[in-house]
């Protein structure tokens, strides 16, 4: 028996599932990994451009909360991704990988300009922001329908689906500014006259209110809704979603309609609330980003408050570091993309832990 | 014998290296520009406390912006502007974002606010509209000389005049593939790949095309639209489509490496715009025609470092050295195309040429003796200048962005989608 057990080939490092951790030691991992990679990026910042790190740091605050104006930006900037973020995250939370918000967004912003464009001077301000709203939202919800209704009826790669439904709306705003730009150069002049109304000076706080009472929305409906339970379930496993009852193809089908919806919300608050046109470029790549806002918050909505803040904190950060330190801003990309993956590698740690194989002595 | 085999290939790879730098050398190389940038003259006193701000669509990686920095570069060297002094933002897209970031420039104290791209106009206005002291100046836009804000200046150059030089060499690159038997006079076609069905673009590849035809007169050209400023994929697929439909020479009116990368891959000349690719594309690369920024920085810090009144319209030409031309790539260019250049530039500087006379192009079979063209911008876009008078078309003299959008004969637009 001792013979077979010495001829077993133990691997040099293999990986086991942590226990719960306590929460203070949670935390003081986590302290730890930024720490690291504040320190790491620092090495890297000196080895590539010759700055001093620190004064790089110094300028990644000045980009995020130099001026009451940045920190305007920074919380409009954060609105945005929180909406769309949490627009994927029932979807995600249900293991359907809806990677088409970025096109879920630009339909609704498509649908917000083109109500703007055509009924502007026709309707009433109220009544043109109610159509705008109803008009975003419907976009939005069929351009998530279409995938969720193949997936459910003949279970097609969602995947894939949702992403080229992105590519079909972003040619259909190309197309809409080909037709409606008559002097052909692409670019749409801002009908800032049917924008939503600032609230006292500020374009932002409208944004910011409706993106918070979103977050608060999804949360409960995914906490302690039945409906949000029936996401959980079906996201765990699908057999015994079945066998307990829960139609899955109805909650696929519903499921996708609210993250649809949402990201119809998205493309509303772009267009109508910020920018009052559109181009290809309004999503800007937030639908991808989103996604990784949701997984790191582990799909909590009120997590995800964090970890857009970490991400929109570290992208106004870079651009400033760009403009201080006249580098391209792909070197300010670098140290984002260093001080994410140490936050990713410290939440993997936090689950599992690295087990050496150990030496022959101990186990005799 | 695997090794052996690695090793043979090593050497001959090492040998036709050492043959291509060899051939290289005898041959290739650029000569001195045609039309180089000039020194800049910097008469005049900037205060200790002034600031300028500049704002680019996207960084280094596209030509249009590299164009625009390097002339930030320029400026600075000329005027000894620190580093403090100058703030640069890249990739400001043309959204709210803009507007914003204007904003914040002002706050962190800069006197003038230059900004880069097109669809930055309305943002800017904006941003002009809110804080009445700072100077506002953008390139390509076109609402200045009627907005008229005191604080808001559009301005642009008469880069048509760069771009016909530049299609006298693609002009002569073509006699000379034809001399050489490649293909007959009537199978010289260009290929062209720009970004939108808009007036820059058209003005651009039309006055490419009429300086290639002035000494290649069988040439035509076929046009593919990206539908995009800054595309490196399409751009790339778009020359390549061209290449396949037998064009012998592209050049293209987008911002990416996509469209000169193609020409290098496949052996296709190819004439370049805003700045040199000769070294990422050595053996395909003739020469580039671009806007040089530098004068009109040094130009517009002036004013505001001396208390004048900026221009609410400049265009820049030759005379004012915003044309300007690269070198021209002796390995690849036909012979005898730099004389020809320089005499082509005497001609339009004295006036002797126009770039966009009628004798020299028709639209529907028929010579052009009027058109009204969509000078003052409205919401509806409705032509309301007469541009054609003295037997040419006046290109950026009313108005200094790009108005010429006739479909004149010769050149198809393969998607007019964009």
């Amino acid at each position: 028996m001792a013979t077979v057990q010495k001829k077993q080939k133990t691997p040099l490092i293999h990986i086991v599932k942590r226990p719960q951790v306590a929460w203070y030691h949670s935390i003081i991992v986590r302290a730890v990994a930024i720490v690291a990679a504040l320190a790491f990026s620092g090495i890297v910042i000196t080895l590539l451009i010759g700055e001093n790190p620190l004064e790089v740091y110094s300028s990644i605050f000045d980009g995020a909360f130099g001026t009451s104006r940045r920190i305007w930006n920074l919380l409009q900037s954060m609105a945005m991704l929180l909406c769309i973020s949490l627009a994927v995250t029932p979807a995600f939370k249900m293991r359907f990988w809806n990677i088409g918000a970025e096109g879920q967004v630009l339909i609704g912003g498509l649908a917000t300009v083109i109500v703007m464009m055509f009924l502007g001077d026709k309707l009433p301000l109220p009544l043109l922001f109610l159509v705008m709203t109803a008009a975003s939202i419907l976009a939005g919800i069929v351009w998530a329908f279409i995938p969720a209704f193949f997936k459910a009826m003949w279970n097609t790669n969602e995947t894939l689906f949702t992403l080229m439904m992105n590519y079909v709306a972003i040619q259909l705003v190309a197309y809409f500014l080909k037709v409606f730009v008559k002097d052909g150069s692409g670019a749409l002049r801002p009908m800032s006259e049917y924008g939503f109304p600032a609230i006292g000076d500020n374009q932002f706080i409208l944004n910011i209110i409706i993106v918070a009472a979103l977050t608060i929305a999804v949360y409960i409906y995914l906490k302690f809704s039945k409906q949000g339970y029936e996401i959980s379930v079906v996201g765990e496993s699908e057999n015994t979603a079945k066998y307990i009852g829960i139609n899955v193809k109805k909650v696929i089908i519903r499921t996708l309609i609210i993250s649809g919806a949402l990201c119809g919300i998205a493309g509303l608050l772009l267009v109508g609330g910020t920018n009052h046109t559109i181009n290809v470029e309004t999503a800007g790549g937030r639908g991808f980003t989103a996604i990784m806002v949701s997984w790191l918050a582990k799909f909590n909505p009120l997590y995800m408050v964090l970890t857009t803040f970490l991400i929109v904190f570290l992208e106004k950060g870079a651009s400033q570091v760009s403009t201080d330190f006249r580098v391209p801003e792909d070197i300010s990309n670098i140290i984002t993309g260093i001080i994410l993956l140490f936050i990713i590698g410290c939440e993997f740690f936090l689950q599992y832990k690295v087990v050496f194989r150990k030496t022959r002595k101990e186990n005799d | 014998m695997k090794k052996l085999l690695a090793l043979v290939l090593a050497v001959l790879m090492l040998a036709s290296f050492a043959g291509c730098a060899g051939s290289g050398e005898e041959t290739l190389g650029m000569s001195e520009s045609p039309l180089a940038a000039p020194t800049l003259t910097v008469d005049y006193e900037i205060p200790a406390d002034f600031k300028v701000g500049f704002i680019c669509l996207h960084d280094e990686k596209s030509t249009y912006d590299l164009n625009f920095l390097n002339a930030v570069d320029a400026v600075q060297e000329a005027t000894g502007l620190t580093d403090e002094q100058v703030l640069v933002k890249t990739n400001v897209p043309e959204t709210d974002a803009c507007y914003q970031e204007a904003a914040d420039l002002v706050d962190q104290g800069c006197d003038l606010i230059f900004a880069n791209s097109f669809g930055h106009e309305d943002f800017i206005i904006k941003a002009a509209k809110e804080f009445k002291d700072v100077q506002f100046c953008h390139a390509t836009g076109t609402k200045a000389h009627t907005e008229k804000l005191p604080n808001y200046n559009n301005a642009f150059a008469s880069i048509f005049q760069g771009r016909y030089l530049a299609g006298i060499a693609a002009g002569m690159k073509l006699n000379e593939m034809i001399e050489a038997g490649k293909f007959t006079a009537d199978q010289a076609k260009i290929g062209y790949v720009g970004a939108y069905t808009y007036a820059e673009v058209i003005s651009g590849y039309t006055s490419f095309y009429l300086g290639a035809k002035s000494v290649c007169p069988t040439v035509t050209m076929d046009v593919q639209f990206t539908g995009s400023w800054y595309d490196a994929v399409e751009e790339q697929n778009a020359a390549n489509a061209l290449i396949d439909r037998d064009c012998k020479l592209i050049s293209q009116h987008a911002d990416s490496m996509g469209a000169p990368g193609a020409c290098e891959a496949k052996g296709i000349p190819n004439v370049s715009y805003n700045g040199s690719t000769y070294d990422a594309c050595p053996e395909t690369f003739i020469v580039s025609s671009a806007i040089n920024w530098a004068p009109y920085y040094n130009y517009i810090i002036k004013c505001v470092a001396t208390g004048t009144e900026i221009s609410d319209d400049w265009c820049g030409g030759i005379a004012e050295g915003s044309v300007v031309l690269t070198g021209i790539n002796q390995g690849v260019a036909a012979e005898g195309t730099v004389d020809a250049v320089k005499k082509a530039i005497e001609d339009l500087k004295t006036g002797a040429v126009k770039v966009f006379d009628t004798k020299n192009f028709t639209v529907g079979g028929k010579a052009v003796e009027t058109y009204k063209a969509d000078v003052d911008t409205d919401a509806k876009f409705t032509p309301d200048t007469e541009a054609v008078s003295e037997g040419y078309f006046h290109e950026s003299e009313y108005r200094s962005a790009p108005y010429f959008d006739l479909r004149i004969d010769g050149i198809t637009l393969i998607n007019e989608k964009y």
